[in-house]
């Protein structure tokens, strides 16, 4: 039952955090997670979490939308339905590409920022209705938490956080 | 302190002095054309015609020679040109020829005059936003500025002595100069023209041109002294405040002769042109290449050891800049023809059936130049830290720019009759090679820390959060 038991330390500062993210770290203890109210720049260098990788998946999904975006015109205003554009009916895609820039950029631009925001709503298991994760609801108003596993080692941990500059230290069991 | 090196001299001078040669070399031979080359060269371009067609190159030309000459646009209509063979006909087209022949040198050399200038009046411009805005993390750099700003005097001169000869009639590079052009009795007689005579007049444009580089030239003046005054000033920001208000009182002046200027000096080559966003347009242009020589010429400095405490986070923001304001460019380039393409009207897109026609590989190439590299190569916010990658982006910037300028100018100045040689290369030799000495001699001559400004602080410490400083490991502020 030991391994099901996490410190849950609370602090008010993201600067403080910080800096007890790296004292935690630099003496090997394996931090599950740090709950904040809002993003703390160096967090996940400090966790030592791998880049995102969002940005390349967006360079994707902008290439995709680009592309539909190139279909759609092509299908909907020279192939499907021909339209004489501007009084020059040369019927082809490409002399008529002046015209069609604006639907690619903003085809582009809105795959590229809803299919970023789904992404990032998949893998942070998001969705409506979902229970929140967060472990208290401080967390959501001035309050940051470090979750730290315990394995035999309250004391020292605590010892540890207590000199970090934690407002409150709390052993709970993970359910 | 930086040193500017013996060799680092001689070859900024070598440049100058090449470009000095070739660009007498080029004024030489440009005198010398005679009638003769104008009817080889229209022989030539009927028969070669840049690799399109006889006919389209031949009915391009007529019309594009036809907008271009100021005597004959404003009262005959395509069909009459190209039918027309009148004795008269053919020597009013050879003359034009000619003078395009005979503008090649001064287009030349103005195209990389004018790209030189426009570069140092943006960085002063650059320079004056941070004073207004208070901007922190650029202070470190903000000599670096200054001293590029050291290139405005010696272009202005040279722009005000092309002015006055071109006012004289030395040249044929403004087409609303000729004779008789507001002269209804006159057979140049051109009713556009005189419709705007209230703007383009010789003296107007005379006093105007002064005007802007009177109000540039105070400014970097002013600043520069005042500048190295707030070093050592310690009297409670005041010489702080007062730089701040000049600056403010510049950027109102600047943006004001900025797109003047561009009216000016560039539609004016194009007199029954018009576009609404000219002067943002060239605004763009310079911009985007102020910020690149900006970021050159700091990470010169940087790894010659010159500038202690410019980190990869101050590289990173300057190709930030680069990267944003390519896309910047791209979106009033595309914004200006999308709605000359569009509304179809034959008085405004005379500009671009010339270009399109005569220059296509530059005017296409200057779009990947301009926009698709830079958005490949600076996209990736790793890569805007990398002298390397910044390096060769703004290479492609710069030239793309070059060429940019080039097709805003050669086609009103010197038609079909245009060619990448001689001329065009001794006036870049000329004008980098006086870009790199005035730059380096400012540089090396006042402290590469501005001491005195109260945001010094903060632009040492500046960090952008994702970037690793390699020579400050460990560091604890997180800025």
């Amino acid at each position: 039952m030991e391994a099901s038991k996490v410190i849950h330390a609370f602090y008010t500062d993201d600067e403080v955090l910080l800096d007890a993210v790296k004292t935690v770290k630099a003496d090997h203890h394996h931090i599950e997670e740090v709950f904040c109210p809002f993003p703390v720049h160096g967090l996940d260098k400090a966790l030592g979490l791998a880049p995102t990788k969002l940005a390349i998946t967006a360079f994707f999904y902008g290439i995709t939308g680009l592309s539909f975006a190139i279909w759609m015109t092509n299908y909907i205003m020279i192939e499907d339905w021909p339209m004489d554009i501007g009084g020059k009916p040369s019927f082809s895609w490409i002399e008529n590409m002046p015209a069609f820039v604006p639907i690619m950029f903003e085809l582009t631009v809105f795959f590229a920022a809803h299919l970023m925001v789904i992404t990032f709503y998949m893998r942070s298991r998001l969705w409506p209705f979902k229970d929140a994760e967060n472990p208290d609801p401080r967390t959501t108003d001035d309050h940051f938490l470090m979750e730290i596993p315990v394995n035999n080692n309250e004391e020292t941990l605590v010892a540890l956080l207590s000199k970090t500059g934690a407002v409150e230290i709390n052993i709970v069991d993970k359910h | 302190m930086y040193q500017f090196s013996g060799k680092l001299k001689t070859f900024s001078l070598a440049l100058i002095i090449i470009g000095v040669i070739g660009t007498a070399f080029s004024f030489y031979s440009g005198s010398k054309k005679t009638i003769e080359d104008a009817k080889h060269a229209i022989e030539a371009s009927h028969n070669v015609g840049h690799g399109s067609s006889h006919e389209e190159t031949a009915v391009h030309n007529d019309v594009a020679d036809l907008e271009n000459h100021t005597a004959k646009a404003a009262v005959h209509d395509v069909e009459e040109a190209h039918d027309a063979t009148s004795d008269k006909e053919h020597a009013a087209h050879e003359e034009h020829v000619l003078h395009q022949l005979q503008n090649r040198p001064w287009s030349a050399f103005y195209v990389a005059l004018f790209f030189s200038l426009g570069i140092t009046l943006l960085v002063l411009a650059f320079y004056a936003i941070q004073r207004v805005a208070q901007v922190g993390w650029s202070i470190l750099i903000l000599r670096v500025m200054e001293a590029i700003t050291a290139n405005l005097l010696p272009t202005s001169i040279i722009m005000l002595v092309v002015i006055v000869a071109s006012v004289m009639h030395l040249n044929h590079l403004f087409p609303w100069m000729a004779e008789g052009t507001v002269d209804p009795t006159s057979d140049n007689y051109d009713a556009i023209i005189d419709g705007k005579s209230g703007w383009m007049n010789a003296t107007g444009f005379l006093i105007r041109s002064i005007a802007y580089l009177l109000i540039w030239n105070a400014y970097r003046f002013f600043i520069r002294k005042s500048s190295i005054k707030e070093d050592t000033a310690n009297d409670g920001n005041k010489t702080y405040k007062k730089n701040f208000t000049a600056s403010v009182i510049f950027l109102f002046l600047f943006m004001i002769t900025e797109s003047m200027m561009s009216w000016d000096w560039i539609m004016g080559l194009d007199p029954h042109w018009f576009s609404t966003l000219f002067g943002w347009y060239v605004l763009a242009t310079l911009l985007v290449s102020a910020l690149t020589v900006i970021a050159f010429f700091t990470i010169y400095f940087r790894s010659k050891g010159a500038l202690p405490g410019v980190n990869d986070s101050h590289i990173h923001d300057l190709a930030k800049f680069m990267f944003g304001f390519s896309v910047f460019w791209t979106y009033l380039w595309f914004s200006q023809f999308m709605l000359i393409w569009y509304a179809d009207i034959p008085e405004e897109t005379t500009y671009f059936v010339m270009r399109f026609s005569e220059y296509k590989l530059p005017f296409l190439g200057m779009v990947v130049m301009n926009f698709v590299f830079p958005i490949l190569l600076l996209l990736n916010s790793d890569f805007k830290s990398k002298p390397w990658f910044i390096f060769i982006g703004g290479f492609v910037i710069l030239v793309g720019h070059y060429v940019d300028v080039f097709i805003m100018v050669m086609p009103s100045t010197v038609g079909s009759q245009w060619y990448f040689g001689i001329p065009e290369m001794s006036a870049i030799c000329f004008f980098v090679g006086l870009l790199i000495f005035t730059t380096l001699r400012a540089f090396s001559k006042v402290s590469p820390i501005p001491a005195g400004n109260p945001f010094l602080k903060e632009s040492e410490h500046f960090h952008y959060y994702n970037i690793e400083h390699s020579e400050e490991e460990g560091s604890t502020d997180h800025h």
